[in-house]
Parts: structure tokens; C-alpha cells; sequence
């Protein structure tokens, strides 16, 4: 397809809570992707860097920080804040330079340092922020999990055991990942004696936070083959989308949804993978490896029906018959996703790209899933952002 | 509310909802050309629906009953701004949709009031209870979602 860029090279900052700069974390992944890329600092164009607003003034202009710290070199610039989606649309920017043809090969970067707990707002008085108004009425992150979570025990018969499961192979997926923050396998039983938080979901349902890094090199196909990887691993698409009014489902921060009176309903998550496969020209049928936000284990189970993996309310079903793990018919977040990775704004859709690099190009090591093709991300945050990048080999 | 405080009367958030203890509604706009309701109350001045130019909008109560659309409840303390009970009291949460309004709106249950008592496709009512507060010691009205007296799902 015209509209595709090459992956040349991915890298990473193990996660963790390190305590340090995010910087640093930043300079690391990117250090990893070029070198995995063998594409000289000097020779990259473009620096398309994930915002991150958590570590003081120099986090709002990462992408300069980080340019900064890897040695000025007079490329252009970019910083993207999207929440949750900052990795994606920083990807994006670098595509849509590419695809100008205004820049050969580029550098995405995202990495982040987050606090200990709950996710919170700013401090002061601000009740005409939505989100520091479902604070002070005493609604966190967990309880829209928790209110999907419980929407699919009601209405399809999952059970807190169905959830368990996800936990238990995301951790015994990511147990050998280097990159991981958890490298611990756990039972059913761990999770259920783990705290309840907002139930159904307990402490071992939900992601933890954590500082971490990602970066990638990409370029254009004819930059590939020129330096001899025509053969690399492409981005068929990436899908940005914002909801459709009457967004009919209640997402972070708001405390009320849209009011379909006058247009017809809409749900959110499955607009972003859908724009993807339409972007990519293929099907879920073609995909052969997912990386899903499990924020949540049920949201992992809500991701795989928005990705249109399976029919709506059967994922929980193909989850206990195994067919979402590595050597399964679909398997979903083989790095061990959020479970055993936690949050690291910024980093984190792009974490999801570099996974599916190393299953395509069959570099995933004990987690290799056999002849991996085609894989999807998916990723969703606050205010209306989300994402989905399709892979392809 | 707990019996002999000062009965609170100061909303947590001015202009969300009426103070009327026996009948309260959340207080929200509708779109006077295409008939879209908003909570909280559109500041913008401009309807939110793509197809739409509105730019006049009048204000008015949104239903007081609605069904349980899903419901959870908060096990840990909140970070602030919220402003929790010493020691912290759990409460349950609801997401109600209003059939009129075809919209889904979040709110505390009232005190009392388990997840175990909650089941999707429940009726529930709006009133009004407190939330903690850092100066008043009586709290500040927030609204909350109660059971209808005898409801099932």
C-alpha cells in the first residue's frame, strides 16, 4: 500500500519505578531503536516526541528534550500530547512527514515517570474541568473499569473468575519479557485474595503506574530499501479517531454521556481498530497477534470484541478455551501487556508497536507467536483519545 | 447524613442541580433546534451535535429516575480533590441512563446502599446527600442515586 512507512528499528526502557528523569528513559529506548536500526543519529530528520506533563516544564516539550539529550543535530521537531494515545499520534506526525516526502526516516520517541496511585488532577478549585469535577464527586480511573467490567457480568454472564484468567496469562506471557516491569507468575487464587478496589475489579485486575520508555525508527520504503531493508516490518495504518456524537458509552472524565435524543448512538472504542482496518485495507481476520489496553483484565475482554477478534459478549468464552494465548487462535497482549508493564503514558502505544515488530519479524523470543503476519494495537485515554496502528510483515 | 449535624445546605458544585430535598433534578440544557440535552449545563454556547448550528439553549431539569446502567463502588480513598470521611466510608456508584434524555448520567448511591443491592436495569431515583467537606463540618449536597422504594430489575 502508498500509504505505508518502515519500521528500521524499535527499543525500549525496561519499566519499573526507577526515579529517575523521564529523559533519561527517552534517550535510553531511542539509543536502543537506533542502534537496532543501524541508521546513523545524524541521518534521522525528525524527532516526533509523546508529551509527557508529569515531570515538570521540560516534560511538555519532549521530543526537544530528548533531541537535546541524544546530541542537537538540527532535525525538526514535534511533541504530541494525546493521554494515552501520545506514542500514536507522535507516530502519526512522523508518517504524515514521511508520506510528504518533506523527511526520509524519523525518530518517535515516548517516556515517562508516573507517580505512586491513583491517577489525579491538578490541585485548586476548578469546577469547569471535568475532571477535577468527577474527582471532587469522588469518581477515580477504576470505577469506568469497573462499571464496563460489570456491565459485561450483567448482560453477557462473565464471572470475576473470567477476569482472573486475563491476569493470569498476561503474567505468564510477559514472564520472560525483559522489558517488563512484573516478571511473576500468578494463580486465579492471587488474584482473588488481592484487594477489591472497585468491584469486580481488584488489585490485580487493574494496571499499576510505572516510569518506561519506547522508541522507534521508521522511514520511508524507498529509505528502506536503499539501505538494504526492503524487508522490513511496515505500519499499514494508525488510526487516531475521536468519538462519534452520540457517544453512548460513558468514558473518562465525564460524568454524563452524550444525550442521543436527535442522532443515534455510538460506541467509541470499536471506531478506532474499525478506521484501522479500512486505513490497512485488511480484516481481523488477517490478524495474527493483538496488544490491547488491558487497563482493566475485563477491559482486555471488551478490547478483543472492539477489535472484532470474536462477536460481542464471546471473548470471556475464548479466553477460557485458551485461544487468547500464545499458540491460541488470537493471541492478545503476548509482551504481557499493561498487567505486567503498567502505565507509562506516553511510552505505552508505542511499547505496543515495538512488540509487534519483534513478533513480526520473529525476534519475540519464549513469547514468539509462530508466523506472525499481521498485528493490531489498541489504546484508549482521556478526553476522547485513543489509537490503533496495524503492523504488517 | 448523620442524625444531629447542622443540616447541610451548600451544593459541592453551583448550578449542577436544585436543592429541593423532596424532588431534586440535575439541572442541564437542551438545545432549542435539534432537542439534544446536555449535563453539566453547555457553557459553549454551541451545540455539540455535528449536524447541528444551534446556538440557543434553555435550561431545565433532567429526569429524576432513570435505570441502573451499571454500578460499582469506591474500596479506596479517592486522592483529592475529593474530600473523604476519617476513617474512609466505601460507597457504591451508579451510571443511570434517563430514558427521555437518551443519556447516562454517574453518581454516588446513597448511604447504606451495597452493590449487593444493585442489579442492572434497576430504577433509581435522584436525591440528595452529603459529601465530606474540609470546612464545613456538616458536608456539601451532592446528588446521589437511591433505589426506587420496591424496585427490581
Amino acid at each position: 500500500m502508498s500509504g505505508e512507512i518502515a519500521i528500521l528499528g524499535v527499543g525500549m526502557h525496561p519499566w519499573g519505578k526507577w526515579g529517575r528523569n523521564f529523559a533519561e528513559y527517552g534517550v535510553a529506548a531511542a539509543r536502543a531503536a537506533l542502534k537496532d536500526s543501524g541508521v546513523k543519529w545524524r541521518d534521522v530528520r525528525f524527532i516526533s516526541g509523546g508529551g509527557t506533563v508529569r515531570n515538570g516544564y521540560p516534560g511538555y516539550v519532549a521530543g526537544a528534550t530528548i533531541a537535546q539529550a541524544l546530541g542537537w543535530q538540527g532535525a525538526e521537531v514535534n511533541t504530541s500530547y494525546a493521554a494515552c494515545a501520545s506514542g500514536s499520534q507522535a507516530l502519526a506526525a512522523a508518517r504524515a512527514k514521511i508520506l510528504s516526502g518533506e523527511v526520509d526516516v524519523a525518530l518517535v520517541v515516548g517516556a515517562d515517570t508516573t507517580p505512586k496511585g491513583f491517577l489525579a488532577p491538578a490541585k485548586g478549585e476548578r469546577p469547569d474541568d471535568p475532571d477535577w469535577v468527577r474527582f471532587r464527586v469522588g469518581i477515580t480511573n477504576p470505577t469506568y473499569f469497573a462499571l464496563y467490567a460489570r456491565r459485561r457480568m450483567e448482560i453477557y454472564g462473565d464471572t470475576q473468575d473470567d477476569f482472573a484468567l486475563v491476569k493470569v496469562k498476561n503474567a505468564e506471557q510477559g514472564f520472560t519479557n525483559p522489558y517488563a516491569r512484573y516478571r511473576k507468575k500468578f494463580t486465579a487464587e492471587d488474584v482473588a485474595a488481592s484487594a477489591m478496589v472497585a468491584d469486580p475489579l481488584r488489585l490485580m485486575d487493574v494496571c499499576a503506574t510505572s516510569d518506561g520508555g519506547a522508541a522507534l525508527i521508521v522511514s520511508s520504503l524507498e529509505y528502506a530499501r536503499k539501505i538494504g531493508r526492503g524487508d522490513a516490518v511496515r505500519i499499514a495504518a494508525i488510526s487516531t479517531v475521536t468519538p462519534s456524537f452520540a457517544s453512548s458509552v460513558i468514558e473518562m472524565p465525564d460524568l454524563a454521556t452524550d444525550s442521543a435524543v436527535a442522532v443515534a448512538p455510538t460506541q467509541f472504542r470499536s471506531a478506532l481498530p474499525r478506521k484501522a482496518y479500512e486505513q490497512a485495507g485488511i480484516g481481523p481476520k488477517d490478524v495474527s497477534v493483538a496488544e490491547v489496553y488491558d487497563l482493566s483484565t475485563a477491559l482486555e475482554l471488551d478490547w478483543i470484541e472492539d477489535c472484532l477478534l470474536c462477536e460481542r459478549g464471546e471473548a470471556a468464552a475464548l479466553t477460557r478455551a485458551g485461544q487468547t494465548r500464545i499458540g491460541g487462535r488470537i493471541p492478545v497482549n503476548p509482551s504481557g501487556g499493561l498487567a505486567c508493564f503498567g502505565e507509562a503514558v506516553p511510552a505505552q502505544a508505542l511499547a505496543q508497536v515495538c512488540e509487534l515488530t519483534w513478533q513480526l519479524r520473529g525476534e519475540a523470543g519464549d513469547r514468539q507467536i509462530e508466523g506472525a503476519k499481521v498485528g493490531i494495537t489498541a489504546n484508549q485515554g482521556l478526553f476522547g483519545h485513543g489509537s490503533s496502528v496495524i503492523v504488517v510483515r | 447524613m448523620s442524625e444531629g449535624a447542622a443540616q447541610a445546605t451548600v451544593p459541592v458544585l453551583d448550578g449542577w442541580f436544585t436543592t429541593d430535598s423532596a424532588a431534586p433534578h440535575l439541572i442541564g440544557s437542551q438545545c432549542a433546534s435539534c432537542g439534544t440535552y446536555y449535563f453539566p449545563k453547555l457553557i459553549s454556547g454551541y451545540c455539540r451535535n455535528p449536524d447541528c448550528d444551534g446556538e440557543t439553549f434553555e435550561s431545565v431539569e433532567l429526569s429524576r429516575t432513570g435505570k441502573v446502567w451499571s454500578f460499582t463502588n469506591a474500596c479506596y480513598k479517592p486522592p483529592e480533590p475529593y474530600i473523604a470521611a476519617d476513617p474512609f466510608v466505601p460507597y457504591a456508584i451508579a451510571a443511570v441512563e434517563l430514558e427521555k434524555e437518551k443519556m447516562m448520567v454517574l453518581g454516588q448511591v446513597v448511604e447504606g446502599v451495597g452493590i449487593e443491592s444493585l442489579k442492572a436495569g434497576m430504577e433509581m431515583e435522584l436525591v440528595l446527600e452529603t459529601v465530606p467537606d474540609a470546612t464545613l463540618p456538616e458536608g456539601k449536597l451532592t446528588w446521589k442515586w437511591k433505589p426506587v422504594e420496591g424496585a427490581g430489575a
